[in-house]
């Protein structure tokens, strides 16, 4: 029986194949889009997430205040404010996962004839947790490394890259500065920053190597920032409020005064920037989805006319017998077969516009089976959904009527 | 009258129209028993198409009782209606009408889609009525491609598909010539010496000479009904 229908219905499908075809193409256009803008949405997601997370997860990022000489600001940072000691008190609040004092730089390293100048990074082993950033050659520095001020370093993909070339860098002594460092281990290769910066482009050395040996410090235990991670996102806020109130009560600021550090939360940045991402996809979505409207009201229009035009074979149908539901299964298999070839054209196209897309811009697509499953399942539904009425009209002709039409 | 395959008693049926409600049928009563072959004559307009319609459940009466094989159709869903012209009742057009996309065996085995019969036995049956009708190398032409007696024996073998009792024919010659007309009649009597019943609506003389019973209609009502007399003049 279903057989029977599905063949009738290819077969009116096949008496007019222009039609047939332009009824198709809505849908084909609707499914191809929504597939192709959701492939893109969801790559850009997932570029963003990625430099989240090459980032580091609910971070915040203590700066030293500025100094104020004869009316002119330095930096942040400029001010000594924030000690190591700092740093080990925060690592005592609760929800703090890792505290990780940091001492910038920037310096020129040699290694045989080549060199290269890059910054350097005077912290402890807990900035790697901090940044979740992993060692793939050699290992890291230790806490003894701190405590002893030893001479190690680990160095970014870059500059390993620009120093070594193919060579394995692990074990090898560059200079930085006037001092000779022993390479620990190889950073593993995080890419751009959000803004752009090589993150690659870096040497980590411990904090106490920095300060003492490599560019020295006024105040020795000050530190320039200090990145602070927090076990969990939901509790940021509750981490920056105890750690504001417990600055301010270390560096003595009475009530109504200005910090004399900043205090940055990170996360904020990159969950705007994912939010934002997101927003533009649903968009395309919208947009696209808008199209997949007008493919099924394309159908429903051509399935009026079909109806119309096909009323005295209604008639004719019916007076041999055929009943209400048969005259609505025919005309809504014929919606229904439109669709959904249409949806596996549209999947086609769309997904070979994604390819083509990240071929031609190096765009990152993601085609997911999920959003192959959406555009599927909502054309298959706007097939009944528009292909309904028509067919019920059909079905509801007086069959007297229907078979004196001409 | 055990026998009877219609029974009509004080049928009406009126139109709502522009004009108010039009009678088209006042009070019929007829009685056909199994096996007759009855023809229906009367000017347009007479009420001939509305009583064939009626016998043929594509419409209900207004007021009175109409049985089909002893059962009475007043009161029947659309549903159950189609039923009856699927198993029960063979149509033959004035115009065919045949499904012009399908062959002639499609065309044929088409009821049998709606009574649920397998596609095989389907075909198998349809080819034995092409046969039957002469046409039996005919099955995989499709209907624009042959003439209108052949078009005719075809839809007369979709009418026979499921073995109806009754075989209503609604000018069946009217679009043939006189030769190919009497072609058609020479079925229609084979098929009621088989036992069908046949009712017929003509204007000519000639087809309906071929009927047993001559019921006339004239303004909605039955103003003659009375065995044929042979020779053909008519009564």
């Amino acid at each position: 029986m279903i057989f029977a229908m599905l063949g009738e219905a290819w077969r009116a499908m096949g008496a007019n194949r222009l039609r047939t075809f332009l009824t198709m193409l809505g849908m084909v256009i609707g499914v191809g889009a929504v597939v192709l803008m959701m492939s893109i949405g969801q790559g850009a997601q997932y570029s963003i997430k990625r430099s989240i997370e090459a980032m580091g997860s609910n971070l915040f990022i203590l700066l030293a205040g500025h100094t104020s000489t004869s009316g002119a600001r330095s930096a942040s940072g400029g001010a000594h404010t924030l000690t190591v000691d700092d740093a080990d008190a925060i690592s005592e609040l609760q929800g703090v996962q890792a505290v990780a004092p940091i001492h910038p730089g920037s310096s020129q390293i040699v290694y045989g004839p080549n060199n290269w100048n890059t910054s350097i990074t005077g912290t402890t082993p807990s900035y790697l947790d901090a940044r979740s950033w992993d060692v793939v050659e050699g290992s890291a520095f230790t806490e003894s490394d701190v405590r002893s001020a030893t001479r190690v370093a680990l160095i970014g993909k870059t500059v390993a890259e620009n120093l070594f070339g193919t060579e394995d860098p692990v074990g090898k002594t560059i200079r930085i500065g006037q001092s000779p460092f022993i390479i620990l281990g190889a950073l593993a290769s995080k890419g751009q920053s959000m803004s752009g910066r090589d993150q690659d482009d870096t040497v980590l050395i411990p904090l106490t190597t920095a300060q003492r040996k490599l560019f020295g410090s006024q105040f020795p235990g000050s530190v320039r920032m200090i990145m602070v991670q927090a076990s969990t996102p939901e509790i940021m806020t509750s981490v920056e409020k105890s750690m504001n109130s417990l600055l301010r009560q270390r560096h003595r600021i009475r009530e109504g005064m200005d910090n004399d550090y900043y205090l940055r939360n990170l996360t904020a940045v990159a969950d705007s920037a994912a939010e934002s991402t997101r927003i533009m996809s649903l968009l395309l979505g919208a947009i696209a989805s808008v199209s997949l409207l007008v493919g099924g009201i394309g159908i429903m229009n051509i399935m009026l006319v079909s109806v119309t035009e096909r009323t005295r074979e209604i008639g004719i149908r019916m007076a041999i017998g055929a009943r209400e539901r048969d005259i609505l299964m025919q005309f809504l298999l014929e919606a229904i077969i439109i669709s959904v070839v249409g949806c596996f054209i549209g999947l086609m196209l769309g997904t070979g516009g994604a390819l083509l897309t990240e071929a031609l811009t190096g765009t990152l697509v993601i085609i997911s089976g999920s959003s192959v499953l959406i555009a599927f399942s909502v054309a298959a539904t706007v097939g009944i959904f528009f292909g309904f009425y028509p067919a019920r009209k059909a079905a509801r002709l007086d069959p007297i009527e229907a078979l004196r039409f001409q | 009258m055990p026998d009877s395959v219609i029974g009509i008693e004080g049928l009406s049926k009126s139109y709502e129209t522009s004009a108010g409600l039009f009678p088209a049928l006042k009070e019929i009563n007829l009685n056909i028993a199994s096996g007759e072959f009855i023809a229906i004559r009367g000017p347009s307009g007479s009420g001939k198409s509305t009583l064939m319609n009626i016998l043929g459940c594509l419409d209900q009466p207004s007021i009175g009782c109409y049985k089909l094989d002893g059962r009475d159709v007043a009161g029947l869903n659309r549903d159950e209606l189609a039923s009856l012209r699927n198993q029960t009742i063979g149509f033959v057009f004035q115009g065919f009408n045949l499904l012009q996309r399908m062959s002639l065996l499609e065309n044929i085995a088409l009821p049998l889609i709606y009574c649920g019969v397998e596609r095989d036995e389907r075909l198998q049956r349809a080819q034995d009525l092409l046969a039957k009708v002469g046409l039996g190398d005919y099955a995989s032409s499709m209907p624009n491609k042959i003439s209108g007696g052949q078009q005719q024996r075809v839809s007369i073998a979709r009418a026979l598909i499921n073995h109806p009792r009754l075989l209503l024919a609604d000018e069946p010659t009217g679009n043939l010539d006189s030769h190919t007309g009497e072609e058609i009649m020479a079925i229609f009597d084979a098929l009621n010496r088989e036992g069908i019943t046949i009712v017929l609506v003509t204007h000519e003389d000639n087809i309906a000479q071929h009927a047993h019973r001559q019921v006339r209609f004239f303004d909605g009502r039955i103003v003659s009904d009375q065995p044929t007399i042979p020779t053909g003049i008519s009564a």
